[in-house]
């Protein structure tokens, strides 16, 4: 992902991929659907326009790609205006993914893929043999090339959808709500996989969502724009979270920003305990000598002879003789160390029968456990940290929101 | 006593003549008025305006009566099969038509909008993304029109025998030959049938694209006019009075 030194404040002058200079949209009948609006549209991240319907959000979008003519201001495309250039080949270089997918029914997934390439000139066989080397990018089975779009899921169809728009490698993405047509697990999905292509391919993608968990998932930068298309604010999603800049921005981001900004909050400072840590052949004296070296838990972890983690038992269960594994409390979701962040830690304690959590290496072996208690104080610290430090200039903001992926669907199964 | 096939010598023609006759006179205004109608229908997609204004004038040509039309082109082009084609084509508008147009907007909004993303000019995009999407409810309309010009063709008897299989009422009614006529219903029927079919297998090759066994979940007017389909051929054979 793009580093936070590309991010907002923008000097002026710099030359962007795509800059859009005071642009309003002003229908006939007299609505305005876009206000002078101003956006700096950082080079290979992806920026998210968020808000209500009616904010303009969409129009903007079409704005990019002449779809929607602006009545004022100009778009720049690598400083120059987008209206010099011919309207067919300006729409050829930008990948374009929208809601529902909006495939061709009457063409294979192959010539669906296929479709730029060809519009471009390229030979019918370059055009598919570039069509199958995306299916793959995208992750699709290269056997669905010759079926036909109803033969697909939906969320098949869009994965098509995503790779058709990269077909002919345009530097510039846009996506117009693309994932907000799948269901819950199908989207996250498609999330995941747009971040990873994403990783690989360093796009410029402006993405319109209404949808203020998506927004903050995928950003970099995440516009909100409020009814009436006027830009409410414009910053990273930590940034967002921390300092809304106003009670429509702050009641458009819900109730818990506090708990989803831990999102942005890594875990690596979290002190882990591992004293309460057993193996399931440990034997009663065994145990018994080391639960005196850390008298305040209440509980001892089990785990195999690897190391990976089986459930909780009360010490004297474990000094009454060998351990029973049906019979250990469950663990819960362990979180990872490091990897994730102070949400998804903060998420495994809560759901934690004994409200410790369990934090596991990269092979899930467990590393320590750590207590709700020692988890506030991290959060408590974390926060003292970025009100007193930039709040601009920290490496973490991409990379914790990438690792809270999963935090974020084990909430919202929790709740 | 002449047997079934044994046709009387002022039709000129054997059965099988006859029968070619027929498919020249009934098939050549539908596809007259197929060629007619794309740009029509495509103004009508385009200037939404325009689609219920022309919508009544094929309705209304269409009520007119064939013999009506006679009288005025007789005239012009005398007592010869293109006088038969000419109402015949036009007739063929009021259904086509229709059948274009909502064939044409059942696209869906997203598949044009990324058509356009894509860098599509508008006619490109009609031919290449709406009309071949259009093509089940074209050839819906095609069948509708296809059977009934087959059944219509039959009144061009009246003006010199330009009927076709028609001519052979006339002449069961002169010659007292009543095997004549039941010859003409048969066949008129038979050939409407075949050639419904015929279109349903073009459309079956020309859309693999479509659900199968569920082919009706695609534009709702291809189905509804797939399963009136055979049935036009009925009605129509009752118009052959006009």
């Amino acid at each position: 992902m793009a580093e936070s030194g590309q991010l907002l404040p923008d000097p002026k002058g710099v030359r962007r991929l795509i800059r859009i200079d005071t642009v309003t949209k002003r229908y006939p009948d007299g609505t305005v659907a876009v206000d002078r609006l101003s956006l700096e549209i950082p080079d290979r991240s992806i920026t998210v326009l968020v808000g209500p319907s009616g904010c303009g959000k969409t129009t903007t979008l079409r704005m990019i790609n002449r779809m929607v003519e602006p009545s004022e201001g100009s778009i720049l495309l690598d400083g120059v205006d987008i209206r010099e250039q011919p309207v067919n080949s300006l729409r050829r270089s930008m990948g374009y993914v929208i809601q529902n997918a909006g495939l061709f029914q009457h063409r294979t997934i192959v010539d669906n893929i296929a479709t730029v390439p060809r519009l471009l000139g390229w030979s019918r066989s370059k055009s598919r043999a570039r069509a199958m080397e995306l299916m793959e990018r995208v992750g699709l089975d290269s056997a669905l090339a010759k079926r036909y779009p109803y033969q697909l899921s939906g969320g098949q169809q869009q994965r098509v959808g995503v790779a058709r728009a990269l077909a002919a490698d345009p530097p510039v993405l846009l996506m117009d709500e693309p994932f907000s047509a799948v269901d819950p697990v199908v989207r996250k999905g498609l999330q995941d996989e747009l971040l990873r292509i994403q990783d690989e391919l360093g796009k410029t993608i402006v993405f319109v969502t209404h949808d203020i968990d998506e927004a903050i998932k995928l950003g970099t930068t995440v516009a909100v724009l409020r009814t009436g298309g006027r830009l409410a604010q414009y910053a990273p999603p930590a940034e967002l979270l921390t300092a809304p800049a106003d009670a429509f921005v702050e009641d458009f981001l819900g109730t818990d920003r506090g708990i989803r900004r831990l999102s942005f909050f890594g875990t690596e400072g979290l002190e882990l305990k591992r004293a309460p840590i057993v193996t399931v052949d440990t034997t009663a004296e065994e145990v018994a000598a080391r639960t005196d070296v850390d008298d305040d838990v209440p509980y001892l972890l089990v785990t195999d002879r690897d190391g990976r983690p089986l459930g909780w038992s009360e010490p004297a269960a474990l000094a009454a003789g060998p351990v029973d594994v049906a019979r250990l409390l469950p663990h819960g979701r362990p979180f990872r160390h490091g990897g994730e962040s102070l949400r998804a830690a903060l998420d495994c304690a809560v759901l934690s029968p004994t409200g410790w959590a369990v934090a596991v290496d990269g092979t899930g072996r467990a590393v320590g456990v750590v207590s709700q208690q020692a988890i506030g104080e991290a959060i408590r610290t974390a926060h003292a940290e970025r009100t007193t430090g930039a709040a601009g200039d920290d490496g973490s903001t991409g990379g914790g929101a990438l690792g809270d992926a999963d935090a974020a669907t084990g909430a919202e199964v929790a709740g | 006593m002449s047997g079934f096939f044994d046709l009387p010598s002022d039709l000129q023609h054997s059965w099988l003549g006859l029968i070619g006759l027929h498919l020249r006179e009934a098939l050549l205004p539908v596809l007259a008025g197929l060629l007619v109608s794309l740009p029509i229908a495509q103004l009508c997609v385009r200037f939404r305006w325009l689609y219920a204004p022309v919508l009544g004038l094929t309705t209304v040509l269409y009520a007119i009566p064939s013999l009506a039309f006679f009288v005025v082109l007789i005239d012009y082009t005398g007592q010869t099969e293109l006088t038969v084609m000419i109402p015949l084509a036009v007739y063929s508008l009021v259904v086509l038509v229709p059948a274009i147009v909502d064939g044409v907007r059942s696209v869906p909004q997203e598949t044009l909008a990324a058509a356009t993303a894509m860098g599509f000019g508008p006619v490109r995009r009609y031919v290449q993304v709406q009309l071949p999407i259009a093509v089940p409810a074209i050839i819906a309309g095609l069948r509708v029109a296809t059977v009934s010009s087959i059944s219509l063709v039959s009144v061009g008897m009246l003006i010199g025998n330009q009927g076709a299989l028609g001519n052979l009422l006339n002449d069961a009614n002169i010659y007292h030959r009543p095997e004549l006529a039941v010859n003409s219903v048969v066949t008129t029927a038979a050939l409407a049938i075949l050639a419904d079919a015929a279109l349903v297998l073009v459309r079956r090759l020309l859309t693999p694209w479509m659900p199968h066994g569920t082919r009706r979940r695609a534009p709702a007017e291809a189905a509804d006019a797939a399963e009136a389909g055979p049935e036009p051929a009925v009605p129509a054979l009752e118009d052959t009075v006009r």
